[in-house]
């Protein structure tokens, strides 16, 4: 009758949405009655994957195998799936991201379950199982009932917080063996730079209002004094220009995200645009123009020139920040 | 090479959004439906292919007779035929359901999905697809070139990409990059698209998995605090003291 949860990891290292996630499955364990497993694929030391204990994780069940060192979201549905019948789950949970959204369907199926993506809150109740999850590109919240008996949800990043109920260490080895795979990879390219505007916790983002790629110094220079955890961000268009990578484009068709503090200077607030932020918990706009729609979006909001504006902020940032 | 594309017919995203019957269903009155963007993307790129090399594409909806018009505009941009699977798409389960069972029976090479609807944002069918069938999915591909049996595909994972191979049949779910934007029917392509067959099939028994229960818009937003662009420090305050974000 417990409650499974897929544990993240890069480099060696659990990544922060695990403990979110754990925090997330422990909710749902204490309305159940029941206990946590984390499963962890993946090359993570018996040290790390014990921090998930301090989640309210119960077993932590560890496949280190070769076989699953690099990421095949086929096996990896597999060895989930193997998991969820050997502990009798009734819950299974994953983060809402592009690896597990090749996973988590397919759990589904093999499973028989219903699955929920993109879940904000703790199921408001287990029987029946309902749960919140957003729909129409942010713009609203559907409440959906499980009519399997096998319920499957992917949170969404941020909606839910990371909570500590410390549980004695108990990592098991897990292991399963894995079918020929009909794909081959044949090259890998990394994005080099700072961190994925899906890891940031404040994103620095321009838009045509900027005029031309060379006052995108001015959004890089705020998010070196805002530190590590800040990065650029840009709209469609930019990115259409090759102004900024692709890889920065928030928006519906782009990237979707959840920082703490979005920026949106020169951005003037199309709908496509704000589908990718809603999720922000704070939204400052910058913009020359008084009725541009992002002004309705945001929580602070400045009329002036960005080109005028950034400089004056980037100031005032860094005396911030040199007498914290 | 026989290809099968499944578009969503949804709301245009400018929409403003409303809800009826307590809730429960999409306020449809006066509101304008397109193919999802993430299809259409797709979709624009396996006409390129098969403008190409040859082939043939089919246009797949699972929907009401409402959805006809996005079928024919599906065959406008230059798909070849439309089927439509007779049923609500309520819950991803059951429309992936039927549309295994409209790949058992028509033998396609490779079966494309929308990364995911613009309406539910679920990103589930094309796995569902796959697995049910069980053969292969590559998801997130935003590069896709199709040689005789087998795709050459990029598809984006966590911090980069990926360049995949991957032999017949399979299910590929495409997003943005796949195509450099969507193709836009010509006249020709619109009066052609009138004769183009759109078959009806009746869908399979299912149960649905999952089904919505109601509706609820956000909380409206607090007025925004305006900040006077000469006084960024004020600004600055307000992030560390009042939004506590900084």
């Amino acid at each position: 009758m417990s409650v499974l949860l897929y544990t993240e990891n890069w480099d060696g290292k659990l990544k922060k949405l695990s403990f979110e996630l754990a925090s997330y499955a422990q909710a749902i364990a204490s309305q159940l009655s029941t206990e946590v497993v984390a499963l962890s694929i993946g090359e993570v030391s018996d040290e790390e994957l014990g921090k998930l204990a301090t989640y309210g994780v119960d077993k932590i069940l560890n496949l280190n195998t070769s076989e699953y060192k690099d990421f095949n979201a086929q096996h990896y549905a597999k060895a989930i799936a193997e998991a969820a019948k050997k502990e009798q789950i009734t819950v299974c949970v994953f983060a809402n991201n592009i690896s597990t959204r090749a996973i988590a369907p397919r759990v589904t199926v093999k499973l028989d379950g219903g699955f929920v993506s993109g879940c904000v809150a703790a199921p408001e109740s287990v029987d029946p199982f309902i749960v919140t999850k957003k729909a129409y590109s942010g713009k609203a919240f559907a409440r959906v009932q499980i009519n399997k008996d096998l319920k499957i949800l992917s949170l969404n990043q941020n909606a839910f917080g990371i909570t500590e109920n410390e549980k004695s260490i108990n990592i098991e080895t897990f292991d399963c063996p894995i079918e020929e795979s009909a794909s081959k990879i044949l090259d890998v390219k990394k994005n080099t730079g700072k961190m994925s505007v899906l890891d940031a916790e404040i994103l620095v983002s321009g838009g045509r209002g900027l005029k031309k790629p060379e006052n995108f110094k001015l959004l890089e220079d705020a998010s070196e004094i805002l530190g590590a955890t800040a990065t650029v961000a840009c709209t469609k268009p930019v990115a259409d220009l090759e102004w900024r990578p692709h890889s920065e484009h928030v928006g519906q068709t782009g990237k979707v995200v959840a920082p703490n503090l979005y920026f949106a200077v020169g951005i003037s607030g199309a709908i496509q645009h704000l589908a990718g932020i809603t999720s922000s918990k704070v939204i400052v706009s910058i913009n020359t123009d008084k009725d541009a729609p992002m002004f309705e979006a945001s929580d602070y909001g400045v009329i002036g020139d960005a080109m005028e504006v950034m400089p004056k902020l980037n100031e005032a940032l860094k005396a911030f920040k040199e007498n914290a | 090479m026989k290809i099968l594309v499944c578009i969503s017919h949804v709301p245009d995203t400018t929409a403003k959004i409303s809800f009826v019957d307590d809730n429960k269903i999409y306020n449809k009155e006066g509101q304008q439906f397109i193919i999802g963007p993430n299809e259409e993307l797709a979709l624009t790129r396996a006409i390129n292919i098969k403008e190409a090399n040859g082939g043939s594409i089919t246009a797949l909806t699972v929907g009401l007779t409402e959805t006809e018009p996005t079928l024919r505009k599906a065959l406008a941009m230059g798909a070849d035929d439309a089927i439509r699977v007779n049923a609500e798409p309520k819950d991803a389960y059951n429309v992936a359901t039927q549309i295994a069972e409209v790949v058992k029976n028509n033998n396609f090479d490779v079966v494309i999905t929308g990364r995911e609807s613009i309406d539910y944002n679920g990103g589930q069918v094309g796995e569902m697809v796959a697995e049910i069938l069980n053969i292969p999915s590559v998801s997130g591909v935003n590069d896709l070139e199709l040689e005789e049996n087998k795709a050459i595909l990029q598809r984006e994972i966590d911090g980069g990409f990926e360049k995949i191979e991957c032999v017949f049949p399979l299910v590929l779910s495409g997003q943005k990059g796949i195509a450099a934007e969507p193709k836009i029917p010509a006249m020709r392509g619109i009066m052609m698209a009138r004769r183009k067959p759109l078959n009806v099939v009746e869908p399979i028994d299912f149960s649905d998995a999952t089904e919505v229960l109601e509706h609820n818009l956000p909380d409206a937003k607090a007025a925004c605090t305006m900040v006077d662009a000469e006084d960024m420090s004020e600004l600055v305050r307000l992030l560390h003291e009042e939004a506590k974000v900084i």
